[in-house]
């Protein structure tokens, strides 16, 4: 161990996070090795760890002759100060080697507040942060995930972009830098050949220009690369790679679990949901397949527990089957099946029975709106009776805790909306008073707001954001009118949101307030420990940039969007006629009920699997 | 059902893995066997487990051990194997045995140290820390459970400390009681800084090298 390490690690929180030596973690002789990965999560370890594609990406790479790819994740800021103190540069768990010196210096990037931690990691590592000042081939830095359907604004830093999921075009990307270093290509030339790989977006290749009005007036691609970059796809998920031999953490993850992932896409079409759009089309796993997996998985790893994972698990066609088909094997080894999420509309006595039978504590529903016409703005399509019958279901069943997720600040919300959500909030409290099993017991009833964010890729994308002010006028005029004890109200800070809806539609411009906001010390911004709105105005202000322009702002339809020249598959005219639909009140049926027409089928060449 | 005892190693990178995510990391590989081990009656049953002397985070040891029941009947033979298939690098069972002899039994335990000093062993140095801890008191400050600093004498729990000195560092093996009250060998260097401020170390490593009966014998 590198005496530094040693050292510091009596001194830090949690040094199981710093070390290394899991089960399962790969090791790789070097003389057998011509291609390292630094692969980086820009957060924490627990949260990097629970983290799905990381633990598929980390199998496909190292499955590959000669590649070793390797786990960094962001340092805590204790861990920071002393490694910065003992002038020790980031490292990588598996061989505790420095990450600039490996080949390709990959980030996976789920949301927009980790922007800061790329830098802070790239810093941390001695790797120049700008794209510009890497003159050499290696390190290459790379991202993907889906925070990189827009990623201008860290277009500076990062070399290469790798759109969608990624267990195809990675190897194809490793393999195309790999013969760039064996027959000694400048960086550029590399540039330019990565750019004809489908899924991959370079940056640099691509001239923005912009109006006066601030708007972008042009994209203009270079040397060849594509107007748009589509996203990249898994076709088949029965012939993909699913990890089940992974990593098990020798400290506690935030999802100390077995993670399954029955499908991937959404058959819903909720308009805010930018997962929701980016990841379709929907594709089912088997059900044997999962099965089998499910097994094989907790006999390697030990885990007694398994989420049923996808972006909404009771839409899997055979998930009760599945369930039964677990039975025996869970109750022999004690293992609990959950849910992640649960939609109000279908959840079933037959499907609770099936779930976790000891531990009854709470169950979770997002009516996301708190009035059936502005859920049919965002086409959540539950209605209110759905998510009292899914309670009352819930209450017979034994449970005691139900939390229930909001957003403020949706499109056309009123006042009559928000009173609306403390009015669903009643009715489930009186839902408990009529169905629960053991009233002894009591009950807990969570509502949780949320600051709507509008993404890009949604039909939201040309939304502005509520303003500051107005959000928090409506936590309170929601807090007022949610007087039961019963009912505990939880709303999200709106300093987060403000800045997450700044950088989620930002351009390139946006590259040189986050080097400003970074060197004034912001790098785990999706911490509340470490995130301050002010460091950030300071960095607007500094550069010069107003960040309204960029949160609350409507948008017109003929405006070029800073992430024009990337495709997730759905076209631009869908989403605005599923913007025109919300304004008019009017519903989308689900994929299964038939085909709205989005275009993502042409991913899957013409027929999606729903 | 069986009372079954492991003995295991602790060192390298887990030598950071803490007790409680220890616990857990056990708790997952038992499924490995075709022991089933006992669990609490309860409304949140967990598994009988203990291990009988935790160890502080960061030091290593030859000589840890688990205590668990089990609903079968079982000598432990052939389990050590099996366990060690899924293990963190750093953890390797050594054995696995009907637990018969009573912890209380645990005296002592003999522990390597080394204490490293970057810039060369200050002359004298063996000869002074032989003295100090040959002292009939050496106060040290502790922190309690209730987190105020508390005055405590290490000397009654201190049994032997033999010191021979290297280039850079001071290796010492030493032998303190095991419990009731136990003293973590990761102390002397506290006695040091404060009795001998001078002669601090830049660095301690700590490993437990065996556990004794009250005659020196081994415990297992």
């Amino acid at each position: 161990m590198d005496q530094r390490l040693e050292r510091i690690l009596p001194r830090v929180q949690k040094p199981a996070r710093y070390v290394g030596g899991e089960y399962n973690a790969v090791i790789k002789d070097k003389k057998d090795v011509d291609t390292r990965v630094a692969f980086c999560f820009p957060d924490t370890y627990e949260i990097g760890m629970s983290n799905l594609g990381m633990r598929i990406l980390y199998g496909v790479m190292n499955a590959m002759d000669g590649v070793w790819c390797q786990r960094v994740f962001a340092p805590w800021g204790d861990m920071e100060e002393e490694m910065r103190r003992a002038n020790m540069p980031l490292f990588a768990l598996e061989s505790g080697d420095p990450v600039a010196d490996f080949d390709i210096v990959a980030f996976s990037v789920g949301y927009e507040m980790a922007f800061t931690a790329i830098l802070n990691m790239l810093d941390l590592a001695g790797i120049p942060l700008h794209s510009a000042d890497r003159p050499h081939l290696t390190p290459l830095v790379i991202a993907g995930g889906t925070a990189m359907y827009n990623a201008e604004p860290v277009a500076d830093f990062i070399d290469i972009v790798s759109l969608g999921e990624g267990e195809d075009v990675t190897p194809e990307l490793i393999n195309l830098h790999r013969k760039a270093r064996r027959e000694g290509w400048d960086k550029h030339r590399f540039l330019v050949a990565a750019a004809q790989l489908d899924g991959i977006y370079v940056p640099s290749l691509y001239d923005v220009s912009y109006h006066d009005d601030g708007t972008v007036a042009a994209i203009t691609p270079r040397d060849g690369a594509p107007e748009r970059v589509v996203k990249r796809i898994v076709h088949d998920l029965d012939k993909s790679f699913f990890p089940t031999r992974t990593i098990v953490p020798s400290t506690e993850i935030v999802q100390d679990r077995v993670m399954l992932e029955l499908f991937r896409g959404c058959i819903r079409g909720c308009r805010f949901c930018q997962a929701g759009y980016v990841y379709r089309p929907v594709r089912n796993r088997s059900r044997d397949l999962c099965a089998q997996y499910c097994l094989e998985a907790c006999n390697d790893s030990g885990y007694q527990e398994v989420t049923l994972s996808s972006l909404s698990t009771s839409d899997y066609p055979p998930l009760t089957e599945l369930c039964d088909n677990l039975e025996d094997f869970c109750q022999q080894r004690h293992v609990n099946l959950s849910l992640p999420s649960l939609r109000a509309d279908n959840f079933s006595m037959s499907l609770m029975q099936r779930l976790a039978k000891g531990r009854k504590t709470g169950l979770t529903f997002a009516p996301e709106a708190g009035t059936q016409r502005l859920r049919d703005v965002i086409n959540k399509n539950v209605t209110l009776d759905d998510l009292l019958q899914s309670c009352r279901t819930a209450f017979a069943g034994g449970y005691s805790a139900v939390k229930l997720y909001f957003m403020l600040g949706l499109p056309t919300e009123t006042d009559e909306d928000v009173l609306g959500i403390a009015d669903v909030a009643a009715r489930v409290m009186h839902a408990w008073r009529e169905s629960a099993a053991n009233k002894q017991r009591g009950v807990r009833i969570t509502v949780s707001t949320s600051y709507f964010v509008p993404k890009p890729h949604t039909a939201f994308q040309w939304e502005p954001q509520i303003t500051r002010e107005e959000y928090e006028r409506r936590v309170k005029l929601l807090r007022e009118a949610i007087n039961t004890k019963t009912v505990t109200y939880s709303w999200h800070d709106g300093d987060t949101s403000f800045l997450e809806a700044v950088l989620a539609r930002g351009d390139r411009r946006l590259g040189k307030v986050l080097e400003c906001a970074w060197r004034k010390g912001a790098k785990l911004d999706a911490w509340e420990d470490y995130f301050s709105l002010a460091r950030w105005q300071e960095a607007f202000a500094e550069c010069g940039v107003d960040p309204a322009f960029y949160a609350y702002r409507r948008r017109e339809k003929d405006e070029i969007m800073p992430w024009h020249m990337i495709s997730s598959g759905v076209t631009e005219n869908y989403l605005w006629r599923e913007y025109e639909n919300a304004k008019a009140g009017v519903t989308t049926p689900d994929c299964r009920t038939h085909c709205n027409g989005c275009g993502a089928n042409r991913l899957v060449g013409g027929k999606c699997d729903v | 059902m069986s009372k079954l005892r492991l003995l295991f190693v602790k060192e390298a990178q887990a030598s950071y893995i803490s007790h409680l995510d220890l616990m857990r990391t056990f708790q997952r590989v038992f499924p490995r066997t075709e022991l089933e081990i006992k669990h609490t009656q309860g409304f949140h049953p967990h598994p009988i487990l203990s291990i009988v002397l935790p160890l502080p985070v960061g030091q290593q040891s030859d000589c840890e051990l688990l205590d668990f029941e089990v609903t079968q009947e079982s000598n432990g033979r052939g389990i050590a194997e099996k366990l060690n298939t899924g293990m963190p690098t750093g953890i390797r069972v050594l054995d696995c045995y009907a637990a018969t002899r009573p912890i209380r039994e645990l005296a002592f335990l003999q522990a390597d140290l080394e204490l490293l000093y970057d810039g060369g062993v200050p002359q004298g140095a063996v000869e002074a820390l032989q003295a100090l801890f040959a002292r009939e008191e050496i106060i040290i400050e502790k922190r309690t459970k209730r987190k105020e600093q508390a005055q405590v004498d290490i000397a009654p729990m201190l049994r032997s400390v033999d010191l021979h000195a290297g280039d850079k560092a001071i290796y010492a093996t030493v032998v303190v009681q095991a419990q009731n009250p136990g003293l973590n060998p990761q102390l002397l260097e506290k006695a040091i800084a404060a009795h001998l401020p001078a002669l601090t170390p830049d660095f301690v490593r700590v490993r437990r090298r065996r556990i004794m009966d009250e005659n020196g014998e081994d415990f297992r």
